[in-house]
């Protein structure tokens, strides 16, 4: 039997006052994380402000917003960013429908893995940045050859994270749907897609950060917007502060974004890690 | 009636699992299927689901051949194989995606309270104990009636007494619909407790070897002197179908330990 205690405390759920930790440890360990890179900072600060250093080339953290915050007013930011995430989100969008729909089929039909794998481990094997020369010869240097270097880097997590996923489909539950007569179809709606749903989730996760990665070099080859142009612009006009609050947004948009993932997959994935309680019908 | 005749299976590799094996089982028989490993009883029960087909030979359910999995034929396997990503009354609901929704549930809510597991309708499956599980198991094999139940060696990964509960509860759930069950097991206790008949195979390749009408009434006391001459029968038929020669093994078995391997 297994206990009533919850093995994973889900966040979303209030705290059960029996199997409650102390209320110091559940608040305290997550800001132990923090404490290191906030007194980093903080130290930092303080050697600038009392002169200690100039902070030319390592500007400190009250600079770096301050750049953000005048990027914000002027409105520039907003452009950067849209930019930014509109490249990732097509890019990520073509690449997780090819990277989806070869997988599938290469997991589902041995005779198209068999036709199909070798040629695309091949090409897994090349560094997605060589391309970049190719993709500006054949595309052009605006949006094209961008999205089309985006959706490389995201297309191959995919499509191995669904093949995978499909190959490792325990055939045991796969029998149980033959035993109850399951069509083709209802055998993949009804078996093939909640067993993979996990894999695939993850895949998407490992798509979009190479998505984020992609979109940097995209935009350093040839801009003029863009979070990626904002860096080659700091580094060009030697502004180390602008560079600094560029990296510290995609760090942002990078967490927000695979959150979003996270979170729009829950539900569906309730079953893996709702160990304690389950209450819907 | 579930007629098998002349059933051989030789896998691709050469080996013959199953060779010529006939038997007719009557509608509501409970019938065990016992014998060495790679005996083919597993093979066998496989045929019968429809799973695998035979290399030759017939199985015939009333006259309709089986040739892939069929309506009327139901199976539990030696996992309860349940699918993660359902509840528990989804799991049972499985087989009837069919019916209206309202029918559904009522079939569902039914077995749910014959197995004894109501409160755990909205559970997980991986929150369930491994007895639990094997009623679900048993549950959504049992909720669509199916004719024939073939089970493979459904108790085995359990521990002894949770064993006899649902070999006990098996036979009470047995009795509502009476349907014509096939036991594939290693546990002569199991297979006497169970079975109106127990077919003895041999292995290599897997044939059949004997048959012992088990003629006790129901309830079966597992300690009476009765109970223990039919075991005694099944062991002896069991050493002989693998060529042993050991008589005085079955009197220093213990009562209710002979687990046969």
């Amino acid at each position: 039997m297994i206990s009533d205690a919850p093995v994973l405390q889900q966040t979303s759920e209030p705290a059960d006052s029996t199997a409650a930790p102390s209320r110091l440890s559940r608040y305290a360990r997550p800001l132990l994380g923090v404490l290191l890179p906030l007194i980093l900072a903080l130290g930092w600060e303080i050697v600038v402000w009392s002169g200690w250093s100039n902070g030319r080339l390592v500007p400190p953290p009250s600079r770096v917003f301050a750049t953000i915050a005048d990027l914000a007013r002027s409105g520039e930011l907003v452009r950067h960013i849209a930019a930014t995430l509109w490249r990732v989100g097509l890019g990520f969008a073509f690449g997780v429908v090819a990277g989806t729909l070869l997988g599938a089929i290469s997991g589902y039909w041995s005779l198209a893995r068999r036709l199909l794998d070798p040629t695309v481990q091949a090409l897994r094997a090349i560094p997605s940045l060589a391309w970049v020369p190719l993709f500006i010869l054949w595309l052009g240097i605006f949006e094209t050859s961008k999205i089309v270097l985006i959706a490389v880097g995201v297309f191959f997590p995919v499509y191995l994270g669904v093949m995978g996923a499909i190959l490792i489909v325990d055939r045991k539950i796969v029998e149980v749907g033959r035993t109850f007569r399951l069509s083709g179809p209802a055998m993949i709606r009804r078996i093939l897609l909640p067993a993979v749903l996990p894999a695939y989730v993850v895949s998407l996760r490992v798509g979009l950060g190479l998505g984020w990665m992609f979109v940097v070099a995209a935009e350093l080859i040839g801009a003029s917007e863009g979070l990626g142009y904002l860096l080659l612009d700091g580094q060009q006009l030697g502004k180390p502060a602008q560079i600094l609050a560029a990296i510290v947004i995609f760090a942002i948009l990078g967490k927000l974004t695979d959150w979003l993932i996270e979170v729009g997959a829950a539900p569906f994935l309730r079953w893996q890690d709702a160990f304690g309680r389950a209450k819907e019908t | 009636m579930l007629a098998l005749d002349r059933v051989s299976k030789t896998y691709p590799n050469g080996v013959q699992a199953l060779a010529r094996f006939s038997a007719e089982i009557r509608q509501g028989e409970i019938l065990a299927i016992i014998g060495g490993s790679g005996c083919g009883k597993s093979t066998l029960l496989r045929a019968i689901a429809g799973l695998d087909r035979a290399s030759s030979g017939t199985v015939t359910l009333d006259d309709e051949a089986i040739a892939a999995p069929h309506a009327k034929i139901g199976i539990i396997f030696q996992e309860p194989r349940l699918l993660p990503w359902l509840s528990v009354a989804d799991n049972i609901g499985f087989g009837l995606a069919d019916l209206p929704a309202a029918e559904r549930r009522a079939k569902v809510a039914r077995a749910l309270e014959r197995v004894g597991l109501a409160d755990k309708a909205q559970a997980w499956p991986r929150e369930l104990s491994g007895g639990q599980a094997q009623r679900v198991a048993i549950a959504r094999a049992l909720v669509p009636q199916p004719e024939v139940l073939l089970l493979d060696e459904p108790f085995s990964a359990l521990d002894a007494f949770t064993r006899r509960d649902l070999q006990d509860h098996l036979l009470d759930l047995w009795a509502d619909t009476r349907p014509t069950l096939i036991l594939v097991t290693h546990d002569v206790d199991e297979a006497v407790v169970l079975a109106d008949r127990v077919l003895v195979m041999r292995p290599r390749p897997g044939r059949l070897f004997d048959q012992i009408e088990i003629n006790l009434g129901r309830p079966r006391d597992r300690n009476s002197p009765l109970f223990e001459n039919f075991k005694r029968s099944v062991l002896t038929s069991l050493d002989r179908s693998l060529d042993r020669n050991v008589p005085d093994r079955d009197a220093t078995q213990g009562p209710g330990q002979a687990m046969w391997w």
